[in-house]
C-alpha cells in the first residue's frame, strides 16, 4: 500500500521545489537524485504539507531545504530515530529519510540497524558515493580497502561495509539498490520503495565529481555497464552482458554462465524471486570488486520485500487494546491511584 | 510470682515520631517490608517520608557488606520532611546489614536482631573478628538489643506446607514486617490486601505468606522479651484527600496529566538507566492514556526519538542520569535551535562516569546549565521532593509547550525512589497549558508562513506537519531570523542568539515571586536550598527559628534562569548558606550573578544530608 495517496488535479513536479537555490557543486549525482524525488512526488500528488522529509549531516542531507514540503535538517546520523518517533506519533503522513554512507552506517550505524529491525514505515534513501564528501574528501565506511583519500594516503586499512548486507542482517523488510547514472531505473525503485509499508531501504550509488570522481564508473558508463551489473525483476532469471550471461546457482554458490556458449539454458538460471529471505541474503552477498577477475555482477533493483507489521501499527494497537481493557484514561483516577485516604 | 505462663499484658506508649531501618541481604524483601509498612502508616494517617538504599549489585555475594539493602522510614504524628537523621530502630537480618547500619542508630536505640544471620559464616562474610559475635559480646550493651531467630520461627510457621525450605525462608520478611505491625498498634488489613492481589493465582504462596505475617505479629503478643507497644498517632495534616507517591511515579503521573492539558499525545523516549528507568516502567502501563512509550536503542536516540514526536506535534519527553544526558547533549542543542518542545528529567546519581549508580548527588547542575556546545540556554529547574516532582514536571511541560523549548528538571535518586503522602490535585484545578500553534493557511495566496517570527515574548509559532499551507524547513543549522532559511550572515547569526537568549530570559517573568519557605523577611542568615536538600534544611531551619535564631530559608525551583527576586533577597540578610550535595555548584552561579558572598556546605558521599549538620553549619556561620 502506497503512503502516498492519489489526488486530483495531479500538480507538475515543479510544485514541490523550494525556493531556495540549490548549492550541491555541479555535476553531483545528488542533482539528479533530486529531480527523480520530485517526479515520483508528483506522480501521487500528496498535499506538500503531508509529506515529510527528515535528514542527518552530510552532502546529501541538506536535500529537505530544496523541497516545499515540511523538512528538518537534523544532527549527525541521528535523522533514524528522529524519524522512528515522528512516525510514531504521525501514522498518516509520507514520510522520507535522507542520509549518506556516513551519516548512516558511521555515525548513525547503531540509529539504523534499529530501525530497520523495527520497522518504521518510511523511506531511506541512502546516498552511498563511498566518501566523506562534506568534511572535503575523506574515505567512509564504504570506501573499498586501500582507498587512498585525505586521511588514508597510504591507503584504506579498514574493510568496508556491505550496506545491504549489514540491512539484510537487520531484518529489514525492503532492499534496493539504484544508482543516479540510471534515472529511469532509478524513479521505479523510489517508486517501489514508496509503495512499500515498512522501512524501504533504497542504496543509491552516487556519483561525488569532486573528491571521489568515478567511483561507480564500471557500474554506470555505457561501455561496462552491461558485464558488471545485473538488474534484477521479480519473476525473471538473472541475466547480464545483453542477454548473453547469467548468474546460476550452484548449491548456496552464485556462478556466472555464458549463455552464448551453452554452458546453461535460461531456465536453469537463478529465478529472482524477491520474497525468499534466504536467496535475498546471497542476492546482497554479490558484492565482488568489479576490478577482480571473475568478478561477479552487482546487481540492482529490489532485492527482498517482507511485508511484516510495521512499529508504529503494533504501537498503536497496543494503546488502542490498553483503552479496550481499560477504557479511556481517566486523569483524576490517575491522580487518585489505588490506596487513598481522607483526612477531613 | 505467677507460675501460670501467660502472656503479661502490654503497655502501650505514646511515640510523635518514630524512624525505623530495615536492613538485610539484598535477596531478603527488604524493600517490600519498608514499602509495606509505609504505606499502611500512611493510610492510618501519619506524614511519611523514606530512603530506599540499594547496594549497586543486582546480587552482591550473599551476607557481605557489598550486599546490604536498607529502607528507611520516618514516620509521625507531626510533619516529617526527611526520612531521619538517626534510627530509633534497626531491624537487621544478618550481621553484615549491622556492621554497616549501626552508625545510624541513635544511643539508647532498639535492635531487632535475625540471630540466625549471626552465625559464624556470616559474622565472617561481614568482617567480624573470629570467635566475636556483636549478639553476645557486650559491644551493643548501649542499646535495646532483641535477638530473634526469624528464621527458625518462620519455619516453624510454615511446618507441615509443601514448601521447600528455600520457599519458606523467602517469607522471612513477613515474619518482621507482621512483627513490626504488632510493635507500632497497627493493622494487619492493608498488607493483607496486597499479598492477596500478588498471589492471586498462587493461593499456596498466598496462605504461607499470610501465616508467617500472623505469626510475626502474634510473636510480638506473646513472647516474654517485648513488653511495651508504642502508638503513633495520626498527624494533623490539612484537609483532603491522600495517597503516597514516590519522585519517579510524581514524574510520571506529572507528564501524563500536563499531555492532556495541554491537548497533547504523548511520548516518551527512554533508555533504561538507574535511578530513571521507574518513569519508564511507570508510564509503559498507561497506555489506556494513549502514552507512547519507546524503548531506544541508546540514550541519543531515547531524546532524538522524542524530538521527533514533538515535531509530529506530540510531547516528546525523555529522561535519564548523568551519563545518559551527557550522551543526549547534542541532540538537546538541536531541540534549543529547533525551538520545539521537548522535556528532559535528569534524576541525578553520584558522578562522574558511572559513578555510584544508585546513590544520589547533585552534581549535574553545571551539566544542565552549561553542558552545550555554542550558546545554547535551556531553562532548568529542579524538583524538592517526590511529591514536589509532579509539579515540577508539570511545569516543565508548561515552559516548554508555551514558549517552544528544551526543558531540563532535574530530580536525583534520593528523591526518585522516596516516598511521602501527596495531597494530590483535581484535574480540573491543574493550570492550562496552550501551545502556541500557528494559523494554517488556507489558500495558496494567503500571506507567507514566517516559521521563527516570534510573539513578544519572543516565542516561534508551531506548525506540525500535516498543517494546511504550513510546509517549512528547520535545521540544526544556523537560520535566518523569521524565514528560518539557511543563513552565514554574522550580523543574523549574532542577532539570532541574543533573540534565543532572550525568549528563554523572559520565561523568568512567568514564575511567581520568590517566597521565602520559612524565617523572617530580613535577618542573619538566608539558607539556600535546591533540589532533594529541601527536607533536611527545612527541618534543621525550623529548629533554628524556634531557637530564636535568624535565620530563614529560600527554596530555588528555578535554577535556570533565577526567579528575578532572587537578586533583592539576598540583599536582606548579613549571611548567606547554601548546602548542596556537590561542591558548591549553585554557590558559584550566584556568586558569579550576584556578586554575593555565598558561604557553601557540601557534601559529596552519594548520601542526602541530615539536618543536624545544617544546623550545625548554619550556627558555624552565625558565630564568625
Amino acid at each position: 500500500m502506497s503512503t502516498l495517496q492519489p489526488a486530483a488535479p495531479a500538480p507538475k513536479k515543479i510544485d514541490y521545489s523550494s525556493d531556495q537555490q540549490v548549492r550541491w557543486c555541479p555535476g553531483c549525482g545528488d542533482y539528479s537524485i533530486l529531480k527523480q524525488v520530485e517526479s515520483v512526488l508528483a506522480v501521487h500528488g500528496r498535499a506538500k504539507e503531508e509529506i515529510v522529509f527528515i535528514s542527518g549531516i552530510g552532502c546529501s542531507s541538506r536535500f529537505p531545504y530544496y523541497l516545499d514540503t515540511f523538512g528538518m535538517h537534523s544532527i549527525h546520523g541521528r535523522a533514524p530515530a528522529i524519524a522512528s518517533g515522528m512516525r510514531s506519533v504521525q501514522p498518516d503522513l509520507s514520510v522520507w529519510l535522507i542520509t549518506g554512507d556516513g551519516d548512516s552506517l558511521s555515525i548513525g550505524g547503531n540509529h539504523l540497524i534499529h530501525m530497520l529491525r523495527r520497522n518504521v514505515d518510511l523511506n531511506v534513501l541512502l546516498f552511498n558515493n563511498e566518501i566523506y564528501g562534506l568534511t572535503k574528501g575523506q574515505y567512509s565506511p564504504t570506501s573499498p580497502e586501500g582507498a587512498i583519500s585525505k586521511s588514508t594516503p597510504m591507503g584504506s586499512t579498514d574493510h568496508p561495509f556491505n550496506p545491504l548486507a549489514l540491512c539484510k542482517g537487520a531484518d529489514a523488510t525492503f532492499i534496493a539498490r539504484g544508482m543516479d547514472r540510471d534515472p529511469k531505473h532509478l524513479r521505479e525503485m523510489l517508486l517501489r520503495a514508496d509503495a512499500h509499508r515498512g522501512t524501504s531501504l533504497l542504496e543509491i550509488y552516487q556519483n561525488c565529481n569532486v573528491f571521489n570522481d568515478g567511483a561507480f564508473e564500471i557500474f554506470t558508463e555505457k561501455a561496462s555497464k552491461a558485464a558488471h551489473t545485473v538488474f534484477v525483476e521479480h519473476g525473471k532469471p538473472l541475466l547480464f552482458g545483453n542477454g548473453t550471461k547469467g548468474i546460476k546457482l550452484d548449491g548456496m554458490t552464485p556462478v556466472v554462465v555464458d549463455l552464448a556458449a551453452g554452458e546453461a539454458a535460461a531456465d536453469d538460471l537463478w529465478i529472482h524471486d524477491e520474497r525468499d529471505s534466504f536467496k535475498a541474503s546471497i542476492l546482497v552477498r554479490l558484492f565482488d570488486d568489479p576490478r577482480e577477475k571473475d568478478a561477479l555482477p552487482r546487481p540492482f533493483g529490489v532485492f527482498y520485500v517482507n511485508d511484516r507489521h510495521t512499529h508504529e501499527t503494533k504501537m498503536n494497537a497496543q494503546v488502542a487494546l490498553a483503552k479496550q481493557k481499560k477504557g479511556e484514561g481517566d486523569l483524576d483516577a490517575l491522580l487518585r491511584g489505588e490506596n487513598v485516604w481522607t483526612i477531613a | 510470682m505467677d507460675t501460670i505462663p501467660t502472656p503479661r499484658p502490654k503497655v502501650i506508649e505514646a511515640r510523635e515520631k518514630v524512624v525505623i531501618l530495615f536492613a538485610g541481604d539484598s535477596g531478603d524483601g527488604i524493600q517490600l517490608t519498608g514499602t509495606q509498612f509505609t504505606d499502611t502508616n500512611a493510610l492510618f494517617g501519619n506524614d511519611v517520608s523514606t530512603f530506599p538504599n540499594y547496594p549497586a549489585e543486582i546480587r552482591a555475594p550473599q551476607g557481605t557488606l557489598a550486599g546490604v539493602s536498607g529502607y528507611q522510614l520516618h514516620f509521625g504524628s507531626v510533619d516529617v520532611f526527611t526520612p531521619g537523621d538517626v534510627c530509633d530502630v534497626l531491624v537487621v537480618m544478618n550481621s553484615a546489614a549491622l556492621r554497616s547500619n549501626l552508625a545510624k542508630l541513635k544511643h539508647g536505640g532498639t535492635i531487632i536482631a535475625n540471630s540466625d544471620g549471626f552465625d559464624p559464616k556470616n559474622l565472617r562474610l561481614a568482617g567480624y573478628p573470629d570467635e566475636e559475635n556483636p549478639l553476645t559480646d557486650g559491644s551493643l550493651d548501649n542499646y535495646v538489643l532483641h535477638t530473634v531467630d526469624i528464621t527458625k520461627l518462620t519455619r516453624l510457621a510454615l511446618e507441615g506446607t509443601s514448601l521447600g525450605m528455600k520457599e519458606k525462608d523467602r517469607s522471612k520478611n513477613m515474619f518482621v514486617l507482621g512483627f513490626i505491625n504488632w510493635m507500632y498498634s497497627r493493622s494487619l488489613e492493608r498488607t493483607k490486601k496486597f499479598l492477596e492481589a500478588k498471589f492471586k493465582n498462587k493461593p499456596e504462596l498466598l496462605e504461607a505468606n499470610l501465616k508467617v505475617l500472623q505469626a510475626g505479629y502474634n510473636y510480638g503478643d506473646t513472647s516474654e522479651t517485648f513488653t511495651t507497644r508504642y502508638e503513633v498517632k495520626p498527624a494533623p495534616m490539612p484537609k483532603g484527600n491522600y495517597r503516597n507517591i514516590t519522585g519517579n511515579q510524581g514524574i510520571a503521573i506529572g507528564l501524563i496529566a500536563a499531555a492532556q492539558k495541554a491537548g497533547l499525545e504523548l511520548f516518551y523516549g527512554s533508555y533504561p538507566i538507574t535511578p530513571a528507568s521507574d518513569i519508564l516502567h511507570e508510564l509503559s502501563r498507561n497506555k489506556h492514556f494513549g502514552v507512547k512509550t519507546f524503548q531506544a536503542e541508546d540514550e541519543i536516540a531515547a531524546i532524538c526519538s522524542a524530538i521527533g514526536a514533538s515535531y509530529g506535534g506530540a510531547l516528546g519527553a525523555t529522561a535519564s542520569s548523568g551519563p545518559g544526558i551527557a550522551l543526549k547533549g547534542e541532540a538537546l542543542g538541536l531541540a534549543f535551535m529547533l525551538e520545539i518542545p521537548l522535556v528532559v528529567v535528569n534524576v541525578q546519581r553520584g558522578g562522574p562516569s558511572t559513578g555510584l549508580p544508585t546513590k544520589t548527588e547533585q552534581a549535574d547542575l553545571w551539566q544542565a546549565i552549561f553542558g552545550r556546545n555554542g550558546e545554547a540556554p535551556i531553562p532548568v529547574i529542579a524538583a524538592s521532593s517526590p511529591t514536589d516532582c509532579f509539579e515540577m514536571v508539570y511545569e516543565a511541560v508548561k515552559l516548554a509547550v508555551e514558549h517552544m523549548t528544551p526543558v531540563i528538571l532535574l530530580s536525583d535518586g534520593y528523591i526518585a525512589n522516596g516516598a511521602e503522602p501527596w495531597r494530590f490535585p483535581e484535574a480540573k484545578d491543574l493550570r492550562p497549558i496552550t501551545p502556541p500553534y500557528a494559523k494554517p493557511r488556507e489558500t495558496e495566496d494567503a500571506e507567507a508562513f514566517m516559521p521563527y517570527a516570534r510573539d513578544e515574548r519572543g516565542v516561534r509559532p508551531w506548525a506540525v506537519p500535516g498543517m494546511k499551507g504550513l510546509q517549512h524547513r528547520i535545521g540544526g543549522i544556523e537560520k535566518e531570523d523569521k524565514t528560518g532559511n539557511i543563513s552565514y550572515d554574522p550580523q543574523n547569526h549574532e542577532l539570532m542568539v541574543k533573540l534565543r537568549a532572550e525568549k528563554v530570559q523572559r520565561i523568568a517573568d512567568t514564575y511567581r515571586p520568590i517566597r521565602l519557605d520559612s524565617g523572617p523577611g530580613t535577618g542573619d542568615l538566608l539558607i539556600v536550598g535546591w533540589g532533594s536538600t529541601y527536607g533536611a534544611i527545612r527541618t534543621a531551619a525550623l529548629e533554628l527559628q524556634q531557637e530564636g535564631h535568624s535565620v530563614a530559608h529560600v527554596h530555588l525551583r528555578h535554577m535556570f534562569p533565577f526567579n528575578n527576586g532572587l537578586r533583592g533577597l539576598l540583599k536582606k540578610y548579613d549571611k548567606v548558606l547554601v548546602p548542596e550535595m556537590n561542591s558548591g555548584q549553585l554557590r558559584q552561579l550566584m556568586r558569579a550573578e550576584y556578586l554575593v558572598d555565598a558561604q557553601g556546605l557540601n557534601k559529596v558521599q552519594g548520601m542526602p544530608f541530615t539536618a543536624e549538620e545544617i544546623r550545625v553549619a548554619a550556627l558555624n556561620l552565625l558565630k564568625k
